[in-house]
């Protein structure tokens, strides 16, 4: 290598090797298609129509991508301290026993504007608190995170069910689920709130939760980039000893950012329980906090990212329930695949193509000036 | 069995020395995947690599072994189909993590969501049974070995029940389960390679400077983890089980994991680990809906908690502390 090292401009790494990772991915997950003996082109369009076809696949598409943005953000804010939360499954699942808890406990004497504030206050603090301990336990006590985070979602998972069978279900009832909420805790879909306004859109589970989501994403992005507190999330997530140095507090910034995390994930059960399902149901949260994780490391934990990651993804469950239709032998664990796939290829092998295309970007540079 | 246990009835002696010794068996039986995996997660971690994706590795090599066997008709093809391809995971692991350095972590967890998904896929489009495999019979599956005398010696009281139950009639996968920890320990702490295993996961610069290469010495150890959860999984799918069902590890790769935290990074120990989560599921299973003294009906889901609460307790070294290898999670970078 010559003795002057050409600087690599930042779109390299934040935008062609993101890129091109996901390509990786996508080629893989085409190329599992043509072995179980598939079109994979014939598969894309249906996967592209089924997301986005018409007004009721967009609207499906928007829905999951709600769930999604909630569950990327919380990973990404405690990556951006340096934790790996793969608990937002369960923080999400808990955050669905505050929902439930406020309306089955106030939906009869409540009105919409104070219920609904209060069950997203509940969503936040329940998520939140089921994030706040292993946080706590990995700042004060040092118990690894990932795997408190783990274990934490295996606990959530036999408190709800306990609880759903055997105190929450509607008596006289089979299934373990809680009785079907007041309607004005529902949070309106959005073509019932468009209607109104002389917009006909078609039926589907898109509701306001998406505004909120959004929303999230400004002031997450507001949190950890233009505060103080976020600033400091991220100097303990680059290197603790430094922050140490510059007088800030570790153990306060972890438990921070997985409280913050645990609060995002938590607020899936707006989406999930207040604007579709109404009532609190065995594993709502169906893997989005998993698929958070894929959201978050293709977003590259910036919010603006993380949409684009969760339109991806939420188009890709949406088109893959299509797709199931079309082609029996395709089924939705096939999205799981290409999820996997996008794990494996934008985070456990973020550094397999980048010094290639650097180093090539570095050659094509030297060649082309002559040097 | 009959059931020594009836309501309000006065359980014999004899009876209840049978329940547990069955209680016993189905505990080694239930352990049997823990203990493969168990070492499997020491081997790599004792390395200084973290595997999440032990449940992973299983369920792929559940599939291949399943699918294997289904279609060549013989348990042992299975076997090696199902170790193979936990190996190729557990060197895809090696791949991203040891060569690439990429975070563990996440490697671990794209492979457990990954296998997930296409096992179901695969199953789906090659037996068309929703993601099962084929029910296996006969060959395809590992029998029980009967021990020589079992009706003779079946009669004798204590030994009887101990010789004929538990002790006999298992696989010759439950038995291996049972070889492979003393094994392991062995391997560990009375060879060249488990010391310099061991000196790598703590100190992996120092063990650079004695010439020994870290990455080589980090792939045999992920070979090691690739055969056992391989075991493992052809256990789940062709010795206790007789498919293939989707997702059908659930959770067991993470409950050996705990165990191997459990038994602090220790064969002997982690083993003990193992048979006590085994313990209690086997107990959970019985207890359900029985009227215990004192305390009343103990939920089903507070016992299967019960291991992961203990794990995070431990972690929290509030009983006792578990250390994990002080290098486990870091990628190794050869200064230049």
């Amino acid at each position: 290598m010559s003795a002057t090292r050409y600087e690599v401009p930042g779109w390299i790494g934040t935008v062609l090797v993101p890129t091109i990772n996901i390509c990786l991915a996508f080629l893989v997950s085409g190329l599992i298609i043509v072995v179980i003996g598939e079109d994979p082109w014939q598969a894309l369009d249906l996967l592209i129509s089924g997301a986005f076809g018409s007004q009721e696949a967009v609207g499906y598409t928007l829905y999951y991508t709600t769930n999604l943005i909630f569950t990327g953000l919380a990973v990404a804010v405690a990556f951006h301290a340096g934790l790996f939360n793969i608990g937002a499954e369960g923080q999400a699942y808990i955050g669905g026993l505050g929902v439930a808890l406020v309306c089955l406990a106030g939906d009869a004497n409540l009105p919409t504007f104070i219920i609904i504030p209060l069950c997203m206050v509940a969503a936040a603090l329940f998520g939140a608190a089921w994030a706040f301990l292993p946080g706590y336990l990995q700042a004060t006590r040092g118990s690894h995170i990932v795997i408190t985070t783990i274990m934490f979602n295996f606990i959530a998972s036999a408190v709800m069910v306990y609880l759903l069978v055997n105190v929450l279900i509607k008596p006289g009832q089979m299934a373990p689920e809680t009785r079907t909420f007041a309607e004005v805790a529902w949070v309106p879909f959005l073509h019932e709130v468009l209607a109104p306004v002389g917009i006909k859109l078609a039926r589907s589970p898109l509701n306001l939760s998406l505004a909120l989501a959004l929303l999230c994403c400004v002031v997450v992005w507001a949190f950890v980039w233009r505060t103080r507190w976020g600033y400091a999330i991220r100097t303990v997530g680059q290197n603790e000893t430094a922050a140490v140095y510059a007088g800030i507090n570790p153990k306060r910034c972890i438990v921070l950012a997985m409280t913050i995390s645990g609060g995002l994930a938590g607020l899936v059960a707006m989406n999930e329980i207040l604007g579709v399902q109404h009532r609190l149901l065995i594993d709502f949260v169906a893997g989005y906090g998993f698929t958070g994780i894929a959201v978050a490391l293709m977003g590259r934990n910036h919010p603006f990212g993380i949409v684009l990651a969760a339109l991806l993804f939420g188009a890709l469950y949406q088109g893959g329930a299509e797709l199931a239709f079309e082609i029996p032998t395709i089924t939705r664990d096939m999205v799981v695949v290409i999820q996997g796939l996008v794990i494996l290829f934008c985070g456990a092998l973020e550094f397999m193509v980048k010094p290639r295309v650097e180093s090539m970007y570095r050659w094509a540079h030297r060649t082309g000036t002559g040097s | 069995m009959g059931s020594p246990n009836g309501n309000g009835v006065v359980m014999d002696l004899e009876g209840a020395f049978l329940l547990f010794v069955l209680v016993l068996d189905s505990t080694a039986r239930v352990a049997v995947p823990l203990i493969f995996c168990a070492l499997a997660g020491l081997f790599a971690e004792r390395s200084g690599v973290i595997d999440i994706g032990l449940e992973g590795k299983m369920l792929a090599a559940a599939f291949a072994a399943a699918a294997t066997a289904a279609v060549t008709q013989s348990s042992w093809i299975g076997l090696g189909a199902g170790v193979v391809v936990s190996i190729a995971f557990a060197m895809l692991h090696g791949f991203a993590c040891i060569t690439h350095r990429g975070s563990q972590v996440v490697s671990g967890l794209a492979i457990n969501i990954l296998v997930s998904g296409l096992t179901v896929t695969l199953g789906i489009a090659w037996f068309h049974e929703g993601g099962q495999t084929p029910l296996l019979v006969d060959d395809a599956r590992f029998p029980p070995i009967e021990w020589p005398g079992t009706n003779v010696v079946g009669g004798v009281p204590i030994i009887g029940p101990i010789y004929k139950e538990l002790l006999s009639g298992h696989n010759v996968l439950v038995y291996l389960a049972f070889f492979v920890v003393p094994l392991s320990w062995w391997i560990l702490y009375r060879t060249r390679f488990g010391l310099r295993l061991r000196a790598v996961g703590e100190n992996p610069t120092a063990v650079d400077t004695a010439g020994i290469s870290v990455q080589w010495l980090r792939y045999r150890a992920m070979l090691l983890c690739g055969v056992l959860c391989g075991l493992a999984g052809t256990y789940l799918s062709t010795a206790h089980g007789a498919s293939f069902i989707r997702d059908m590890t659930a959770g067991k790769g993470y409950i050996a994991l705990a165990a191997m935290i459990f038994g602090k990074w220790r064969p002997l120990p982690a083993m003990l680990a193992c048979l006590l989560f085994g313990f209690l599921d086997s107990v959970a299973a019985r207890l359900q809906g029985v009227e215990l003294p004192v305390v009343g009906q103990i939920p089903v889901q507070f016992i299967q908690a019960l291991p992961y609460v203990v794990t995070v307790i431990l972690l929290a070294g509030f009983i006792g502390r578990a250390v994990a290898p002080k290098a486990s999670g870091i990628p190794y970078v050869k200064e230049r």
